[in-house]
């Protein structure tokens, strides 16, 4: 039994747990910086990005210059970070905004680190350090019209035709399509999935916007469309072949996916709690009653929670000893758990929730978008399902 | 040019400051975070030490309880080369004139051709430390300066004041004070961070700098300030105008 005695005060209702005291003084700092670019450069101008439906492409530059892009990557000119720092950073952006993190996800995780992963020596050379300090933007295409959440059933083909490659497809939904300057491109060939590395303005390469989207706006999304797109032999990912290409790489996002999500859940509760004590109703705060503090309660309760989750996994991940369901553990409940706080503090802020004037609207509305990208919530079941009874219910 | 700038590690100002019950210090925690007002100070070395070039060096300057040193980090992690830390339990309690004394042997120690510090700090704010360290190191103040130049191996500023502002200039060595917005402070990068790590933080007490603390100050009571008085509310009949201007004369603004 443990001899210490349980102290008096009470803990900061921004930090209940106290999970700071679990940080280092260097993972604390990266913390305060990104929350800092955050509070200058994202919230300032994000529900207007919002309302308008885009993203600033210069964004881009300024998070490379503070080393956001590929930071968990290195060498290459990426700045090498802990899985901890880049789930922090992914935490901080998303408190922004989801379109935002989700940025610095694609950049980072889905288009730098196949490349990274399994690119040749010379694709890394030639494209790392230009996403590095985004000065290039990459996307990643895997998603088709027809071919969702069962990736293996795509219909985007490449074929050699000498040394070349000859590519013909269409990918949906994705992030930054039209303004990015490579797209990694999964497509089915004679050895199985492949990746290519597509410089977008390659002839026969083209994008399209999807618009009158209600979730993710200040977000580029896309539909990309190849037509006898021909690239040379070296073009090809050579490392990897087959679905675990971009699985593998959907694991990396998916990890930043679920310290995000706390950040959006933190940003909600935060939102409620403020202005439940200061708005008054029938005499007197709307804090005061007992039904308000019960959901203020339940959302302080899950977003810790989720912030643990998110610690012991990112922990995990840097020791090495992390697997691709334990990710699926994080992304399934963290990001559900975000959604339910953003609709509890949506309902808490009456009116004044479903404007663009307080951040708790857009961020329910982003995170439909997130529970559905990077496997849906269902899809992550069927994978925990799975691992616990070595049933496969996928099909 | 040796540069060495002054940054004041201080409780972090988001989570309410408690008073020890007897002493009435601040309870500092073992996390102390870097006073906002010094980023200033250090964005100014390290905009002077990138024109300078090879020649410069940024060095930074703290007396504080030692704990984390987080605000150091912080300013190093923004590309400050080195740091130094004076820590000292028979410091606690320090005044200002006792800080300035550790602070000016400290710069002196260090060779620093130009010592730069905030206007004043955010937890203690009595804003006399800068000319208090020019005044023992023997060396021009250049105080309040909202605008900062090097030429002709000569610092020239401009002074903030009431008015607008004075241009003064002064050789080095000096000491040079920052106001806010001087200049746009960088972010520390993610890769100034890890650097940070490996930096050298030389660590020393007041008898490695020669001086015996004096602790003379004693804070006998603390008070609580007196609640803000409702405004006057002028309603405006078309002239209201009038009376704020009245009121503006009154209070000496225009
Ligand atoms: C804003 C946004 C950005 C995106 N960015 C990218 C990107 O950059 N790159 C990219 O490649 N893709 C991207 N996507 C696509 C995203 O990954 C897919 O939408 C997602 O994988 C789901 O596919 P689907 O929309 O085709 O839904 P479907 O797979 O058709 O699923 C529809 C519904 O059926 C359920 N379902 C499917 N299979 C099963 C099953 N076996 N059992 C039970 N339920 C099942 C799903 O859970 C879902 O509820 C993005 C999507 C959005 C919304
Ligand atoms: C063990 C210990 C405990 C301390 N506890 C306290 C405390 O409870 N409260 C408190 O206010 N101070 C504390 N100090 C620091 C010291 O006593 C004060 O810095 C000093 O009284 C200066 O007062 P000021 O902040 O009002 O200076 P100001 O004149 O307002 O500061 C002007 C500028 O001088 C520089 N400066 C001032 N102080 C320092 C410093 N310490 N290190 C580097 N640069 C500095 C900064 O650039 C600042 O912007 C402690 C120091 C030690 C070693």
């Amino acid at each position: 039994m443990s001899k210490n005695p349980i102290g008096p005060g009470t803990p900061d209702p921004l930090d209940f747990l106290n999970i700071d005291d679990e940080l280092s003084v260097d993972e604390r700092l990266l913390r305060d910086t990104v929350r800092q670019f955050v509070g200058d450069r994202i919230l300032p101008n994000v529900a207007e990005w919002f309302e308008e439906g885009s993203i600033p492409k210069e964004l881009g530059k300024e998070m490379g210059a503070l080393g956001m892009l590929g930071m968990h990557l290195d060498g290459y000119g990426c700045a090498g970070m802990s899985a901890v720092d880049y789930g922090l950073a992914c935490l901080e952006l998303e408190a922004g905004d989801s379109g935002t993190r989700s940025f610095v996800s694609v950049q980072g995780s889905l288009a730098m680190f196949p490349i990274w992963a399994y690119g040749s020596e010379e694709q890394k050379q030639q494209w790392l350090p230009g996403m590095a300090a985004g000065d290039l933007l990459g996307c990643f295409g895997l998603t088709e019209p027809d071919s969702g959440s069962d990736p293996g059933s795509m219909r985007t083909n490449a074929r050699k035709d000498g040394d070349d490659w000859v590519l013909n497809g269409a990918k949906m939904w994705i992030t930054n399509g039209s303004i990015a300057d490579v797209a990694v491109v999964w497509a089915q060939t004679d050895e199985g999935i492949r990746g290519f590395v597509v410089p977008t303005d390659t002839s026969g390469f083209s994008t399209q916007d999807i618009h009158h989207k209600l979730s993710l706006r200040a977000s580029v999304t896309s539909e990309l469309i190849l037509e006898d797109v021909r690239l040379p032999a070296d073009a090809v990912l050579p490392g990897v072949a087959g679905l675990k290409g971009p699985l593998s790489c959907l694991s990396e996002a998916r990890y930043g996916i679920l310290w995000g999500a706390v950040g959006a859940a933190r940003a909600c509760y935060e939102a409620a709690l403020d202005y439940s004590t200061s708005r008054e109703q029938f005499g007197g705060p709307i804090g005061g009653y007992q039904l308000t503090q019960r959901k203020l309660v339940e959302m302080m309760v899950a977003v810790n929670r989720g912030l643990l989750v998110a610690l012991h996994i990112g922990r995990k991940k840097d020791a090495g000893t992390l697997t691709a369901s334990q990710i699926s553990f994080g992304k399934f409940d963290n990001v559900r758990m975000a959604l339910e706080v953003a609709r509890e503090a949506r309902g808490i802020l009456g009116a004044n929730g479903i404007t663009l004037e307080y951040p708790v609207i857009r961020h329910m509305n982003n995170l439909e978008s997130v529970i559905t990208y990077e496997g849906t919530n269902e899809i992550h079941t069927l994978i925990l399902g799975q691992a616990i009874t070595g049933i496969n219910a996928f099909s | 040019m040796k540069i060495v700038v002054c940054v004041k590690q201080i409780p972090d100002p988001a989570s309410p400051y408690q008073l020890d019950p007897e002493s009435y210090f601040v309870v500092r925690p073992n996390d102390q975070v870097l006073d906002d007002t010094d980023r200033y100070g250090v964005e100014v070395a390290l905009q002077l030490s990138d024109e300078l070039g090879e020649d410069a060096s940024v060095t930074l300057l703290s007396m504080s309880p030692g704990g984390s040193q987080q605000g150091i980090r912080q300013a190093l992690a923004m590309g400050a080369d080195g740091a130094i830390l004076i820590e000292d339990e028979t410091l606690r309690g320090a005044d200002a004139l006792t800080t300035s004394q550790i602070l000016a042997a400290a710069a002196t120690r260090a060779e620093a051709d130009l010592l730069i510090a905030g206007t004043e700090s955010t937890d203690g704010y009595t804003g006399v430390v800068p000319q208090q360290v020019a005044e023992i190191m023997g060396v021009p103040a250049l105080t309040f300066a909202r605008k900062v130049e090097h030429v002709d191996g000569k610092l020239r500023i401009e002074r903030q004041t009431q008015a607008g502002y004075d241009v003064v200039e002064g050789a080095l060595p000096a000491v040079l004070s920052v106001t806010s917005g001087v200049v746009e402070p960088r972010y520390p990068t993610f890769k100034g961070i890890m650097q940070a790590k490996s930096k050298p933080v030389e660590t020393l007490t007041a008898a490695d700098l020669g001086v015996t603390a004096k602790v003379s100050q004693k804070i006998v009571s603390v008070e609580e300030v007196e609640g803000r008085q409702a405004g006057d509310i002028i309603e405006d009949d078309g002239e209201g105008y009038l009376r704020i201007i009245e009121k503006l004369e009154e209070v000496k603004v225009v």
